[in-house]
């Protein structure tokens, strides 16, 4: 298939960033954070039609121990703004959040009192998607570019030191 | 319907006399407007007759009218099965006044009061456990009251980090 | 060499059959168990604070209101016509009947009537709406139980639907689509025609889902006598709609207080006894069935017409006329700045949504606002519910019972 024959002769150099951010891009595991409406089509993305499952993001674990990316789907009201944050901060190191829907972006059509308006006021948000809700396909995209980013080791909220880059963090063992 | 809405409102002024304030009709459905201690009684009434029986309160709501005297109104949406007809009850209240709690005449009102409770400050006497629904415990303010601004008052929930 | 047991307290106690084995519970044999907002099987942002004894539920108490948006402060900032986008987010599992229930309660504040096109039209999307919404349901309540197959079969009708949407509204999901005097535009007969296909070909996609669960022992030993609540406790505590309906009761607003089209037409409301889970679910999947038999005789029945009422202080004119007439351009003017300006008055109107009485309160002093707009969400008092259907089941049956209850957060928080 395509790896052998690029391979060659059995053995292949490149930095020990690239190897690991390409696995670590093809198997996104999100961790969606269904609130509202646009968690349907959220759904609708792994559903048979638009199937997330092609993209490496198989399944969507519930829990926050086990995802790389998290999609906030819903419109984020004050009271639920803790326990979102509460779950990003379980999430493990490195970890990207994909902003879905108007809601998210800035308030969306309730600009009210108790809507947050915009979640990049408490959360670091790499991939913004527009929309109310936006198409699975539009969300596949932002997968998509996600998945860029993680190829070239940018994570707005975590340190860049975890991501990739490990000349400072493997040490061997002076005998 | 119209016969509907008239034995109504015989039956309920054969029994309580004349305590109604305003009985109007406005297109096809009957609004009776009481003064907030009878609430109770009329309620049970309306609810154990045999050949009324309201046993369905599809929904209790508060109003905020914005005026000096009895500000804030409560009104009952009673609906009876079996005669498949409904009427309108209505009952003001000035501010800081209480309301007696109908959660002994019908279970449902206990979530609706509460509901009604966080949004204007309407307290209900008698209410089995009257705290906020919407809001988060801490707030201090009544949303839904007609000088609460629509942005909110800045300061008053907060944001994680 | 004889394999090295350790010698604790209980390996002491059970080879000593004669005594008997008594532990102490160091939580005092109760613990507050807390299903947090995030929770993979609460259909949403609900948070269930369960105290529990051992595995069996003593008492239960929901919390709401994350997902509260302030719907209601802001329909009384906007004109009657610029709300109805946002009577779409409520219950976003059908926007489309919350739409029309909207719509149906303003004009009959207004005192007007579509016509009559438009009320076949407005039928025929509200019992595509019911089909929409309860195969999520289906789709739910399997995926809550396990059988993961069931949700791919159901979400693959839903994307059918959407398409048929697309065509009608012009969005897929969130549509926008009833206008007050009528629906925002028509419905072509190539839509009708593809109606009419999805109509003929559902019910054996429908049954491929029922073969996979209605004789399953598993499904069936999960819901069946879990969850149960008596007639007169049901009408007590509000509860309306299809879990209603799984107590004996048989009230159903297209029967009661019909609206629209249902008078004329010949369908049948399915009612079973034993208020249980189970019950629940079959009432659901025959509401499907009866709907696409009102579906065929809609499509029959259709008239050619009009589908906005010609009154223009009322009613927004057609496009066409707004940008090729000056009256159409005025009437267009004065609707959308002032907003229709209806009589001083009250009303409450109720339609039969998928989920249960979705009824909406309006109080119109005069002006194109709304002085007051109440939502009778029927998610919200069913939850008040969960109470008393948990109490003494185990906490496993905790997560059927609320997917057969078929709670939407969007409409319980407003």
């Amino acid at each position: 298939m395509g790896l052998e024959s690029w391979i060659g002769q059995g053995f292949i150099a490149t930095r020990l960033e690239t190897i690991i951010n390409w696995c670590r891009k093809n198997s996104l595991y999100p961790m969606p954070m269904g609130i509202a409406c646009c968690a349907l089509e959220m759904m609708h993305a792994v559903a048979p039609r638009f199937d997330m499952a092609r993209f490496g993001s198989e399944v969507m674990r519930f829990t926050p121990r086990q995802c790389d990316l998290m999609i906030v789907a819903g419109t984020t009201t004050y009271k639920m703004a803790k326990v979102v944050r509460k779950i990003y901060d379980q999430m493990p190191d490195p970890k990207w959040v994909i902003a879905m829907g108007a809601c998210t972006l800035s308030g969306g059509i309730f600009r009210t009192y108790s809507v947050v308006q915009g979640i990049d006021q408490f959360l670091p948000v790499d991939v913004y998607v527009a929309g109310c809700p936006p198409r699975p396909d539009n969300l596949l995209n932002a997968l998509m570019h996600v998945q860029k980013k993680v190829q070239r080791g940018e994570c707005k909220g975590t340190a860049p030191a975890l991501v990739g880059d490990f000349r400072g963090q493997i040490k061997v063992k002076e005998s | 319907m119209e016969e509907l809405n008239e034995k109504v409102v015989r039956k309920l002024k054969n029994k309580f006399g004349d305590i109604f304030l305003n009985v109007q009709e406005f297109r096809g459905e009957l609004t009776i407007t009481l003064p907030k201690e009878y609430i109770i009684q009329v309620s049970k009434f309306l609810k154990e007759d045999e050949e009324l029986s309201f046993n369905l309160l599809s929904d209790l709501c508060g109003i905020d009218m914005n005026t000096k005297e009895n500000r804030f109104g409560v009104i009952y949406n009673l609906y009876s099965l079996k005669n498949k007809h409904r009427i309108r009850l209505k009952i003001f209240a000035s501010e800081g006044d209480k309301v007696p709690s109908v959660t002994s005449v019908w279970k449902t009102a206990n979530w609706h009061e509460r509901e009604t409770y966080d949004m204007f400050g309407i307290i209900f006497d008698g209410h089995p456990d009257l705290r906020r629904m919407y809001m988060p415990e801490e707030y201090e303010y009544h949303p839904l009251r007609k000088d609460f601004p629509l942005m909110g008052i800045s300061g008053s929930l907060q944001l994680p980090e | 060499m004889e394999p090295q047991t350790r010698k604790s307290k209980i390996i002491e106690l059970l080879e000593n059959e004669q005594t008997s084995v008594s532990f102490d519970d160091p939580l005092g044999s109760q613990m507050i168990l807390n299903m947090g907002p995030q929770h993979p099987a609460t259909h949403g942002v609900l948070r269930l604070v369960l105290k529990l004894d051992g595995e069996t539920v003593i008492s239960a108490v929901p919390e709401l209101g994350y997902l509260h948006r302030g719907i209601e402060k802001l329909a009384e900032n906007m004109s009657y016509h610029e709300f109805i986008p946002l009577t779409d987010r409520l219950d976003y599992l059908s926007p489309l009947s919350n739409n029309v229930g909207y719509v149906l309660a303003v004009e009959k504040l207004l005192g007007i009537e579509a016509p009559i096109r438009a009320q076949y039209i407005r039928t025929i999307i509200c019992e595509l709406a019911r089909i929409f919404s309860h195969l999520v349901f289906l789709g739910s309540i399997g995926l809550d139980l396990g059988a993961v197959t069931v949700w791919m079969y159901a979400f693959r009708e839903r994307e059918k639907l959407y398409d048929i949407f697309e065509k009608i509204a012009g969005a897929r999901f969130t549509t926008s689509y009833a206008r007050i005097g009528g629906v925002a535009q028509d419905v072509s007969d190539n839509t009708l025609d593809e109606i009419k296909k999805f109509a003929d070909e559902f019910p054996a996609n429908l049954k491929e889902c029922e073969k996979l669960l209605n004789t399953n022992k598993i499904f069936l030993g999960r819901v069946d006598g879990i969850g149960v609540i008596s007639k007169e406790e049901a009408i007590d505590i509000g509860l309306t709609g299809p879990s209603l309906r799984a107590c004996g009761v048989d009230y159903d607003v297209r029967k009661s207080n019909p609206y629209l089209i249902y008078k004329e037409l010949d369908f049948d409301v399915p009612v079973y006894d034993g208020g249980d889970s189970l019950a629940r679910y079959y009432v659901r999947m025959d509401e499907m069935k009866e709907s696409i038999r009102i579906l065929h005789q809609l499509i029959k029945k259709i008239p050619k017409g009009d589908v906005k009422l010609d009154n223009p202080k009322k009613v927004l004119p057609y496009k066409k006329q707004v940008y090729t007439t000056i009256e159409g351009l005025i009437h267009d003017f004065m609707l959308v700045n002032f907003g229709i300006e209806p009589p001083v008055g009250e009303v409450y109107h109720a339609i039969e949504a998928p989920k249960g009485e979705l009824g909406f309160y309006i109080y119109s002093n005069g002006e194109g606002r709304p002085w007051r707009l109440k939502i009778r969400a029927p998610s919200f008092v069913n939850l008040q519910s969960l109470p008393i259907l948990v109490k003494g089941a185990m906490i496993s049956d905790v997560v059927a019972i609320i997917a057969s209850l078929d709670p939407v957060m969007g409409e319980a928080d407003k």
